[in-house]
C-alpha cells in the first residue's frame, strides 16, 4: 500500500489540528512545560500513535439493516390497521364508554377496588414478612409451619379461597377469643365480624401473603453474608441490622417482583365479584346487565385497570431508582430530569443564537 | 496487667477437620501482633473467634479481662445471648478482607451507623468524630460518596475509620489488603502502621512479610491449627526455629 504510506508521512501539518481537538495546539509547546504534565501529555501521544490506515480521519459508518426498515413497514402497518378498527368500528361505541367512563357509581367502585388493593398489599406483605423470617428461622418448626402455610396458599386457587371465606359462616356460627381446648373468654357471631369485604379481604391478604413470603426470603438472601456479618462484628443490634443493612438491600430485588404482586392483585381483585362486592368490574358487569351495552363497559374497565396500572408502574419506577442508591456509581437520569436537560439545552441554543448573529 | 488479647487451649473443628488445635496467644495491650501462616492454617478462624464470629469447641478467649461470648458457671461456659455478644463486639474493631462497606449507605453513614446503634451515642457527636476519622484515613472529601465510587484502598480505608469509631480496646484485620490490587497495598498498609504507632492494639493476619518486619511486635506462625512459633519479627522471619516456618517464607519471600 504505497499510496497510504506516503499519505501518513506527509500527514503530521494536518492531524494536529484536527485530532487534538482539546489542547489549543499553537500554544501547547510552551505551556505544558511549565504547566502540569498532565495536560501536555494529550497531544504527543496523537502524534506517536498515527490513526492506523493513514492521516485523514476517518468516520465511522454504522452498519444499516435493511430488513429492519421492511420490519418497521410491515408492523407499521398492523398498528395502522389496529388504530384504524378502535376509530372506525362502531362496535367500540365510544359515544357510550365516554357517558360511563366518569360516573359516579363506576368511580366509587374504583374506590373499592383500589380499597381491596392497598388492605390486601399492605396486610399481605406484612403476614409475607413474617412468614420470610420464619423460613429463615433456625427453628425447624417455625421454618416447618411457614412452608406448609405457603404451600397450603399457593395450591389453593384464589377463587376458591374466597368462596371459603365468604361461606365461614356455615363452618363457625360464632368465633370466640380462647385457649385450645381451654376456656374461651368471648365471642361473636361470624358473620357479624366478616361482611363480604372483610372476607374479600382476608382471601386476598392471605393469598397475597404466600407470595409475598417467598420474594421478601427471596429478596433476603440475595443479600451477601458479608454485610449480615459485618453489621453482626460492629455489634449493631440485631433489629436493626435487619432493618438499616438488609433490607434496604433486598429491596432491590424484591421490587420487581413485588411490583409484579400489587399489579396483579390490583386486577385480581376482580375475582372478588364472584362474593357480589361492588368494585370495578362487578359495577360494569352490573351496568351492561341493564343496558346491555357490554363492550364499550367492558372498555370502561380496561381503561381504568390501564391508567391505574400506569400509575404504580411509574411509581414503581421512583420506588427502586430511591433503593438503587449507591449501586451504580451514579445513577441515570430519569425521563423528567432528561427532559429538562433537553430542554434547558435548547433554551441556551437560543439564546446564544442572537450573540452569534449580533457579532 | 491483664492482656489485651489472651486465648487458653482454643480449639475448633470444622466436621471432622480441626481448624485450631488447642491454641495460646497472649497479647499485651499496645502491641501489634502479625499472624503468619500458609492457607488453610486457622489464621482467620483464629482471629474470628476473638471476636466470637466463629464459636470455639473448647478453652476460651479473654479480651481486657473479659470472657467473650460466653458466661462462666462453675466449670461450665454458657454462650451468652446475641444482645451480649453483640455489646462485646462493639469495643472489638473487626477489618475484612472484603471490606464488607454498606453500599446502599455514604462513607459517613457508614461510619456513623455502629457507634450510633449499637453504643447508643449522640449522632451529632459521632458526626464530628467521624469526620475527623476520615481526615486521618485521608478522605475527607469523601464523606458524600458512596463505597462503589471508591477505589478498593479507598473503601478499606473507610472500613477501618469505621472500625475505629466504635473506640476499640483491640482491632482485627483479616487480610486486610488480599482483596487490593498492588499498587493499592501501599495506602491501606500506611494507614495500619499509623494506628500501630498510636498504641493502638492490633492483630493482623496477613501475607506482607515486609509489613510484619516492619510494624510488628510479635510474630505468630501458624500451620495446621496450631501455633508453630512466636516472637518478635528479627527472630520469627530472620531466623527461623523451625523447618515449617522456614519452607512457608521461603516461599512466600
Amino acid at each position: 500500500m504505497p499510496s497510504l504510506s506516503t499519505v501518513r508521512r506527509s500527514a503530521p501539518p494536518t492531524t494536529t489540528s484536527s485530532a487534538s481537538s482539546s489542547p489549543p495546539s499553537p500554544a501547547e509547546p510552551t505551556a505544558g512545560a511549565s504547566t502540569s504534565a498532565l495536560s501536555a501529555a494529550p497531544a504527543p501521544a496523537t502524534h506517536s500513535v498515527p490513526p492506523s490506515g493513514g492521516g485523514p480521519v476517518l468516520t465511522v459508518v454504522p452498519r444499516r439493516n435493511p430488513w429492519t426498515w421492511v420490519g418497521v413497514a410491515g408492523v407499521g402497518l398492523l398498528v395502522a390497521m389496529f388504530v384504524n378498527g378502535l376509530v372506525t368500528n362502531p362496535g367500540w361505541d365510544w359515544a357510550t364508554f365516554g357517558r360511563y367512563f366518569a360516573t359516579e357509581t363506576v368511580i366509587r367502585a374504583l374506590g373499592t377496588t383500589i380499597q381491596l388493593t392497598v388492605l390486601g398489599t399492605v396486610a399481605g406483605f406484612a403476614l409475607g414478612l413474617v412468614l420470610a423470617a420464619m423460613r429463615l428461622s433456625s427453628n425447624a418448626f417455625l421454618r416447618t409451619v411457614a412452608w406448609a402455610y405457603i404451600w397450603a396458599f399457593r395450591s389453593i386457587p384464589l377463587i376458591v379461597q374466597l368462596l371459603f371465606w365468604f361461606n365461614i359462616a356455615y363452618l363457625y356460627q360464632t368465633i370466640s377469643v380462647g385457649l385450645p381446648f381451654g376456656p374461651s373468654f368471648g365471642s361473636v357471631e361470624t358473620n357479624d365480624l366478616f361482611g363480604a369485604l372483610g372476607a374479600a379481604v382476608l382471601g386476598l391478604a392471605l393469598h397475597q401473603a404466600a407470595y409475598a413470603a417467598e420474594i421478601i426470603r427471596g429478596g433476603i438472601l440475595s443479600v451477601d453474608e458479608g454485610q449480615r456479618e459485618a453489621a453482626s462484628a460492629l455489634g449493631i443490634p440485631r433489629r436493626r441490622q435487619f432493618a438499616r443493612i438488609v433490607l434496604p438491600q433486598a429491596m432491590r430485588s424484591i421490587l420487581p417482583n413485588a411490583a409484579n404482586e400489587v399489579i396483579s392483585l390490583f386486577k385480581g381483585t376482580s375475582i372478588v365479584s364472584v362474593l357480589a362486592i361492588p368494585e370495578l368490574f362487578y359495577q360494569v358487569q352490573v351496568i351492561y346487565g341493564r343496558n346491555s351495552r357490554v363492550v364499550p363497559l367492558l372498555l370502561v374497565a380496561t381503561v381504568w385497570y390501564i391508567i391505574l396500572t400506569t400509575l404504580l408502574s411509574i411509581g414503581q419506577y421512583y420506588v427502586e431508582r430511591h433503593f438503587a442508591r449507591g449501586s451504580a456509581r451514579s445513577l441515570p437520569p430519569t425521563p423528567l430530569q432528561r427532559l429538562r436537560a433537553r430542554w434547558a439545552g435548547i433554551a441556551t441554543q437560543a439564546a446564544r443564537r442572537p450573540e452569534e448573529v449580533a457579532r | 496487667m491483664t492482656a489485651a488479647v489472651d486465648l487458653r487451649g482454643v480449639t475448633k473443628s470444622f466436621g471432622a477437620h480441626r481448624v485450631l488445635d488447642d491454641v495460646d496467644l497472649e497479647l499485651a495491650e499496645g502491641t501489634v501482633t502479625v499472624v503468619l501462616g500458609p492457607s488453610g492454617s486457622g489464621k482467620s478462624t483464629l482471629l474470628r473467634t476473638i471476636n466470637h464470629l466463629e464459636k470455639i469447641d473448647r478453652g476460651q478467649v479473654r479480651v481486657n479481662g473479659t470472657l467473650i461470648g460466653y458466661r462462666q458457671v462453675g466449670n461450665r461456659l454458657h454462650e451468652l445471648p446475641e444482645r451480649d455478644i453483640l455489646r462485646q463486639r462493639s469495643r472489638i474493631g473487626f477489618v475484612f478482607q472484603q471490606f464488607n462497606l454498606f453500599p446502599h449507605l455514604t462513607v459517613l453513614e457508614n461510619v456513623v451507623e455502629a457507634p450510633v446503634s449499637a453504643q447508643r451515642r449522640k449522632r451529632s457527636e459521632v458526626e464530628v468524630e467521624a469526620r475527623t476519622l476520615l481526615e486521618r484515613v485521608g478522605l475527607a472529601d469523601k464523606a458524600a460518596a458512596y463505597p462503589r465510587q471508591l477505589s478498593g484502598g479507598q473503601q478499606q480505608r473507610v472500613a477501618i475509620a469505621r472500625a475505629l469509631a466504635l473506640q476499640p480496646d483491640v482491632i482485627l484485620f483479616d487480610e486486610p489488603t488480599s482483596a487490593l490490587d498492588p499498587e493499592l497495598v501501599g495506602e491501606v498498609l500506611a494507614v495500619i502502621k499509623e494506628l500501630a504507632r498510636d498504641g493502638t492494639t492490633l492483630v493482623v493476619v496477613t501475607h506482607e512479610v515486609g509489613f510484619a518486619r516492619e510494624v510488628a511486635d510479635t510474630v505468630v506462625f501458624l500451620d495446621g491449627g496450631r501455633v508453630v512459633e512466636q516472637g518478635p519479627p528479627e527472630q520469627v522471619i530472620d531466623h527461623p526455629a523451625h523447618e515449617r516456618t522456614r519452607a512457608f517464607l521461603d516461599r512466600v519471600l
